[in-house]
This record gives C-alpha cells, structure tokens and sequence, in this order.
C-alpha cells in the first residue's frame, strides 16, 4: 500500500531521515516510534506528499501510495488515497460545525450530494458523533475534536489513514476513545493506519508492525514485541518485562498480568514505604474556591493545601478545571467565592489582588504551551531577560538552566528547540527567581520518555529542597513516578485527594499500567517493584 | 394548523435573514424619528429572542454596544463641533476657538442648542439602528453560513473570508494568552513596548497556525476539482467583481437616505444581474459538489417579504414627504408617529412566527415544556 523506496530527506542540506526502504501492507496498524525531533513528523509526511511539496526540502528515493507516486503527485491529489490528521485538530479545522467539517475534503473532491449525505451520516455513527453533529466545533471537548478530526479525513473514504501524535492532548478515557474507533477501522474496514505517538503505553498493544526511528535512521518493519526488546522507548509494562526477563514481551496489561501470578505472590505483604507525613504549614492554599469563566461556574467550592515538599497531581478528564486550578493560585483568574492565599505565612497575599511582581516570588508557573512565556530570539538573550525581569544577579537563569539540561547552545532560537528543551527553557526561567510554589500545567505533552525521566529527577530534587509542586496532568504514569499526593477533579469539584498509592493503585481510569499488572499491589512504578523484591527477599 | 405556517425545526435559508436584515436596516436609514426608530430595534431584538439558534454567538449584544457608543460620539461632536442645524434654546455656552475666516463652518466650542444636540441624538440613533439590525442578522444567521452561498467562482475568496473570520477571534484569544504569560514573568505594565512585546510572539503562532491550516486544507483536497479553461476563469471573475461591486454601490445607495433613490435602486439591480451572470458562468464549470444546502420555501419567502415591505414603505413615505419621517427640527416638538409606518415596520416582527424554529431551540423548549407537564402532574 505504501512503499518506501531507499528514501532519505534533507532539509537545506541537513538529512532529517535515511535509509527508509520499508513496505506498509494494506490493513496493518503501523506505529511510529522514536525520541522528540527523530524524524517521525517528517515520514509520516512524505507519506501524502507534503513533504517536499509543502515544506520543502530534498527527498531522495522514492515514496509510493497505491501505486501513485509523491513526486509526480501533490497531497491533494492523493487526497482520495490518504488522509491525514495533524497533531493539533483545532488547527485543522476549515468549516465551523461537525458536519460541514465532515463535509468539507468531500466537497472539494466533487463527491455527489447523495453519496456525501450518506457518507456524513455513517462517519457520524462509526466515531460517536452524532450526539454533536450541529454543534459548533470550538464548544467540543479535546476528545470529540480529535475524533471530527479523524473523521474528517474518513468521510472522504481514503483507504490510509495517517495520524500524528492523536492522542498528546486527551486524557487516558478520550485517549482510549480515540484509539478504539481507530481499532475498529483497522479490523472493521480493513483500513492502513500508520501512527506516531509518545505514550507507548496507551497504543503499543494496538499496532500490528512497528517502525523505530533512532536519529533519521528507520528501521526495518518489526513485529512490536521484537521492536520493545531494543527500543530505547518503551512504556513501564514493557519495563517491568524486561527486568523480569520475559519472554516474549507481554504488550498488554492484559497479557502482562497473565505473566505476573507468581510476582505478586511473591511481594504479597511487603510493606510499601509510606510517605513521610509533612509538618510544614502550607505555602499555598485554597478554601471554597468558586471560580467562573464565560458565565459557568467552573471551579465549585475546591479546598486544597500544599506543603513544602510535596508534589501533587492534578488529575481529571478534559475540562474539569485543572489549568483553572492553577491560573488561580497565580492570580489569572479572580474567584468568586472562597479564598486562595501564596507564600509562607509571614508574607502571604492573596494573588488575584497582588501585582505579578510580588506573585513570581511566591509561584512561578509553566503554561500548557511553554513557548508562550519566552519572547526573545535566543536562548542567551532569553536568560538575561528574565534576570532583569527578576532582578536577579546576572547568570542566575543561566546558572539554572544548566543543571536543568546542560549544553544548550546560547545563539539557538527558542522555536528551533525540541520539546523537552523548550519546557526546561520555561522551566529555568520561573525557577529562576525560586518561587515557593512551582506549578506545571501539562509538563509532558510531546515529552518522549527520556526527556520525562530527566522532569521526574528534576521534580523530585525540587520537592527535596523544598518546593512545593503542583502538577496538572492528564499522564498517569508520570503522577506514578512523581507525585506524593494525587487529586482528582470532576466538573470543579475535589472527588478524590490522598497519597498518589491510595488514588491511583484502586482507580480503572487513572491507574498506571504497574498497579494494573499487580493489583491488589499498591505498587505504581517498575522501580517500585524493585525495591519491593528487595524488601521481599 | 397548516404545516406551512408551523414547518419543521430547521435553520432557515441564510439569505432570507440577510434580505430580512438589510430590509430593516433600509427602513431605518430612511427616518430620523426616534420612536420609528426604537421600534425598529424592538422590532429586530424580538426576532432575535424568538429565533436565535442556541449557542451561536450574539452578535445583536455586541452591535447595540457599538450604537451607544456612535451615539454617545455624535453628541460629542455635534457639542464641540456644532452640527448644521442653528437653534434658539441654548443650553450650554462653551468657551469657543477662535478660528481664521477661510474655515468658515467650522467651528470649535461656542454655544450647544437643544435642537442640535437632539438632532444629533436622532443622527446617532439611526446609525445605531442600523447596526442592531445588522447585529441581529449575524445573530440569526452568521455571515459564514451565507459565505456557502457566495457563487462557485468567488469560492477562494470565500474561503480566504472564512479563514479571516477563523483568524481574528483566534488572534484575540492569542493576544490574552500571551498577556497572561508575560504576567507569569512579572509584567505587568500596559505600555506600547509591551504592547510591542506582545505583538511579535502573538504573529509567529497565529502564522503558524495559519500553515497547519493550509497543511489540513491542501491534504483535504482543496483546489484539486477546479479545472476550468482560462478563458472561462477570466470571464466569470471579472464579471463577479463587476457584480459585487454593483451590489455593494446599490447596497450603499439604498442605505444612504441623501442619495437619490435613482442612483440606489438601478445599480442594486444591475449589480444583483452580474453578479447570478457570474455565477451562472462559473457554476457550470465547477466540479465541486455542496453538502446540504438550505430549501428556499415558504418560510423564506415570507421572512425575505417581512424585510422588504418596511423598506418599501419608509421609501415611499420618505419620497412623497409624509409626516413624522424626518422630525420637525426647529423650533422642536413631539415627533409624530403615523400608524401606517408603524403597521409597516411592525410587519418586520412576523419573522418571528414564519421562520421555523432552529433545531436546538426547539429541543430545548420541547425538553422544558415536558419538564413543566411532569412537574404539573407530579403536583
């Protein structure tokens, strides 16, 4: 269906990929693997062409969709063959309604008005929309809109289906939405999927083949199993394989559990550590905070305390109001009701009445986007900018930033940075000026697993020097390996808050994939586990 | 009942709303009586309250909004600058510029008339009843959805309007994130280097985004269909902007109450002709299909009648110089209101019982109605 033919691409000289000389067989789920920047967006694509026609660049080889080559042939005229849904839905939407942005690729490929209604209504039904088919599509959830996304491109009948990253901006249930009606046209149509995704975790049990990219180098085809084996990217269930040395490699909670009768038998009553319980007064509170946005009450009445030392996680579906959780306790939004106070007792303010200036010092906080807090066009000029923002000594950011993530280049743009060293960009920055608090909101959105180890270790030397964190994240596993306390919310209000254990071992929705394996263990981390068989023999 | 009179829920035909619209906002521009005038807002704002498709954006709020604020600079001006109307009952005296004799008119300060300033409200209520009218139809039926209509050879710039449409509220939105953001660092002042600050990251994600959008648009097909002889292409875009332009001169004409009708009504018409020439010529060429396109039925052409005849009227009654069109200026008086004008411009509020219902609004009003029944039957 798509074939590879010695393919190799540069952009202005410099080769992004090499060597891609691989066949995709029709009806086969293939996923794309590999760290931030290794070239994954760049195959995916060549495969409709819009790599070279569209972002330039030099493409040697030759790339083959049903029979039509890309050189000869531009995306749209492949529209009929491949559809294609970038990482952002929301940036992809032409129209401004389910139904015209369904309708919209088959307008444009002159599809009779018969055939277009019928198509309209069976994409409706085969991803779950019809409930919202008239609704505007900016009022959808990150979930819904991912799904029109998909099924825009569907409705127009392409045989390919190629996806970037589906998955980066939903939480695990609109996650696993997705990947279910992805599932379904695999099995069901017979459709070619071919995906790029960081969470192994949530789409490795789904692939058929999987291609590793490692530096521009693709692979050969693998059979996932295989590919786990040697991959330097792997989610914990694969990890906790490994370390048992199994094999093969269990892909699925399911699978893995099967396996792990005799490990939890074997850890059966080893005492957990138990997180030492904090003394110290809060540094940041809120009691019976109601906060609205646009009219709606979003917040309801959330009390909450964080202590130095602690590192909680935020958790809860899309729009439950996490990010407005943290906008408030860096006075973004002003509450309604209830109180929220920053800082040590001796200095608290309230930060909705307090100038930025004073809150920066108390609670510094990461946006969802980090390049939003960086304005210059260097990362040089970027440090000095925030030492004089701070009025810090100057190379203090500097100072701090190279024990984030050492070796940054000064004269580097911002926007020419991976993902990971953008967040510890942002990160140095608000750090800089030692905020007590330390809020992140989505820290690992497009974080491959390296780049995530290095946030967990620099998280959990932070909480040790004693600041306070507070995470809100849809990514279960890193609340596993991070958080001390996980709160979860629903429609603005507190429905669980306790040790990360207590709420994410028992949890179908929130649990990462060790406590699935070993449950009733409350283990959360192949690390965890480790230490637990110490213990234990 | 006949079904007519109750059709389904469904939205109705953009165009008739637009037409419905413009006939209000032709009415308005044709009077200077301030209680024609209101009526004519209430007019449109009751539509809009019957008829408004749940969650779609109200305009009308916004548009008031910016009535009052003409108004408001209306009076300014009129007050310091003084209007053409000389009256007799002065009510403030302002200390006035002198100013050399070749400006002569013009006038800075001096003294403010009650009659110029009332004027001066009645000026300012009539550019405000324009603007609620056009609130109410980008309320009824949002601009985009007409954009589906515009003829097949116009389609790029439809959609190059589409995506501006897309763009600037995206750019607002960018706009607060990024203020937000510099607040995280400590800013907080509201200069113009700020401003400036602000201005550079806020264009590179709006550019951005504007590239994923082309990414999405040209991996969906667009433009691939259009295959048309060059000389076709050539034909039917002059002869479209020969008709938009047409329509929007005879647009201004009829708006524009000063303006002979001869000049409004001709080149409307002539405009209207190029303009459907246009789009026959392209249409037939053009291979792209639509998806659902709205019926032009009984309700539409009611609705489309219950625009025009108001204009009609006020047109009328505006050329034949009836009482109460334009107030008696000086000395002033109650303006009188004549029942005809008023039955005329009442006919615009049938529009609230011809249009169908739109779908959400009929399901959320079926949804209370039933909740009322069982709480009628549970007590």
């Amino acid at each position: 269906m798509i074939v590879f033919d010695d393919v190799s691409i540069a952009y202005d000289e410099q080769p992004v990929l090499t060597g891609a000389d691989v066949v995709l067989e029709e009806g086969e789920l293939t996923l794309v693997v590999g760290p931030t920047g290794s070239g994954k967006s760049t195959l995916l694509r060549a495969i409709n062409g819009l790599v070279p026609h569209f972002s330039g660049g030099t493409l040697h080889g030759k790339v083959t969709v049903d029979g039509r080559d890309t050189r000869t042939h531009r995306p749209r005229d492949l529209a009929d063959v491949v559809g294609f849904v970038l990482q952002d839905p929301v940036a992809s939407f032409v129209t401004d309604t389910v139904e015209e942005e369904l309708a919209y690729g088959m307008e444009a490929l002159g599809v009779d008005a018969t055939a277009m209604r019928r198509r309209v209504e069976e994409t409706l039904d085969l991803l779950g929309l019809a409930d919202v088919r008239s609704r505007p599509l900016r009022s959808l959830s990150g979930g819904q809109q991912q799904r029109v996304a998909i099924g825009a491109v569907l409705a127009s009948g392409p045989r390919i289906l190629v996806l970037d990253e589906p998955t980066s901006a939903l939480d695990p249930v609109a996650a696993e939405d997705v990947l279910a009606s992805l599932h379904r046209l695999v099995h069901d149509l017979g459709l070619t999927v071919v995906v790029a995704e960081h969470r192994l975790e949530r789409v490795i049990h789904h692939a058929d083949r999987v291609l590793l990219i490692q530096d521009g180098r693709v692979s050969a085809l693998l059979d996932p199993a295989e590919a786990m084996v040697a991959s330097t990217i792997y989610p914990p269930v694969i990890g906790l394989g490994r370390h048992l040395g199994w094999s093969p490699l269990p892909l699925s909670v399911r699978d893995a559990r099967r396996r792990a009768g005799d490990l939890r038998a074997s850890l059966e009553g080893v005492a957990t550590a138990v997180a030492p319980t904090l003394a110290a007064a809060p540094v940041a509170t809120a009691a019976g905070l109601v906060v609205r946005r646009g009219g709606e009450p979003v917040l309801r009445g959330i009390d909450l305390a964080v202590r130095p030392g602690e590192v909680v996680a935020v958790m809860g579906r899309n729009g439950a109001g996490k990010s407005t959780l943290l906008g408030s306790l860096v006075g973004q939004h002003a509450p309604v009701a209830g109180s929220v106070r920053i800082g040590h007792a001796d200095h608290e303010i309230d930060p909705a009445r307090a100038r930025p200036a004073e809150i920066v010092r108390r609670a510094g906080m990461v946006p969802q986007d980090p390049i939003s807090i960086l304005y210059t066009d260097s990362v040089d000029e970027e440090c000095r900018a925030a030492d004089r923002d701070f009025r810090l000594p100057a190379g203090t950011t500097r100072a701090v930033l190279d024990r984030i993530a050492p070796g940054l280049d000064d004269d580097q743009h911002p926007r020419e940075l991976s993902e990971g060293q953008r967040l510890s960009l942002a990160l140095s920055l608000i750090l800089a000026s030692e905020p007590e608090v330390v809020l992140l909101d989505e820290p690992t959105r497009g974080l491959d697993y390296q780049a995530k180890r290095r946030l967990v270790g620099l998280l959990r030397d932070l909480a040790g020097r004693g600041h306070a964190i507070l995470l809100a994240t849809h990514d279960v596993e890193l609340a596993a390996e991070v958080a001390t306390r996980v709160m979860v919310l629903a429609e603005g209000e507190v429905v669980a808050d306790g040790p990360a254990a207590d709420v994410l071992a028992g949890s179908p929705a929130y649990a990462p994939q060790v406590a699935k394996i070993l449950h009733p263990l409350r283990l959360l981390t192949v690390d965890e586990v480790v230490a637990a068989e110490g213990a234990a023999s | 009942m006949s079904p007519a009179l109750h059709p389904l829920p469904r939205l109705l035909h953009p165009a008739a709303w637009w037409l419905w619209g413009v006939g209000l906002a032709v009415a308005a521009s044709r009077t200077l009586n301030p209680f024609l005038l209101l009526l004519i807002v209430a007019v449109a704002t009751w539509v809009v309250l019957e008829r408004r498709e749940l969650g779609s954006s109200n305009a009308l709020v916004a548009f008031l909004v910016i009535g009052l604020v003409a108004i408001g600079l209306r009076i300014v001006m009129v007050t310091l600058l003084g209007g053409g109307v000389t009256g007799r009952v002065v009510l403030v005296r302002l200390p006035e510029v002198p100013l050399p004799d070749w400006t002569s008119g013009v006038r800075i300060g001096g003294p403010v008339t009650l009659e110029g300033t009332l004027f001066a409200v009645y000026q300012g209520l009539q550019l405000a009843t324009i603007l609620a009218c056009l609130g109410a139809v980008n309320a009824l039926a949002s601009p985009r959805r007409l954009l589906r209509y515009v003829p097949a050879t116009l389609y790029e710039i439809g959609t190059a309007v589409v995506v501006a449409l897309t763009f600037a509220p995206q750019l607002v939105e960018d706009a607060q994130r990024v203020r937000t953001a510099r607040r995280l660092r400590g800013h907080s002042s509201r200069s113009l280097a700020e401003l400036g600050r602000i201005a550079v990251p806020v264009l590179v994600g709006a550019l951005e985004r504007s590239l994923d959008l082309a990414a999405s648009m040209e991996s969906r097909g667009y433009g691939r269909a259009v295959r048309r002889t060059a000389r076709s292409t050539r034909l039917a875009g002059v002869l479209t902007l020969v008709g938009v332009g047409g329509v929007v001169v005879g647009l201004y004409g009829l708006l524009d109450g000063t303006s002979p009708l001869l000049l409004g009504m001709p080149t409307l018409a002539l405009g209207v002709a190029c303009a459907a020439a246009a789009l026959l010529v392209g249409a037939r060429r053009d291979p792209r299909t639509h998806y659902r396109r709205d019926p032009w039925g009984l309700s539409e052409w009611l609705v489309a009648a219950a625009g025009v005849v108001p204009a009609v009227v006020m047109i009328v009654a505006g050329t034949r110089h009836w009482d109460g069109i334009v107030p008696q200026q000086v000395p002033v008086e109650l303006p009188a209101v004549p029942l005809v004008l008023v039955a005329a411009i009442l006919v615009g509020a049938t529009a609230a019982w011809t249009a169908p219902v739109p779908p959400l609004l009929a399901r959320s009003r079926v949804a209370r109605t039933t909740s009322a029944q069982r709480e009628l039957v549970a007590s």
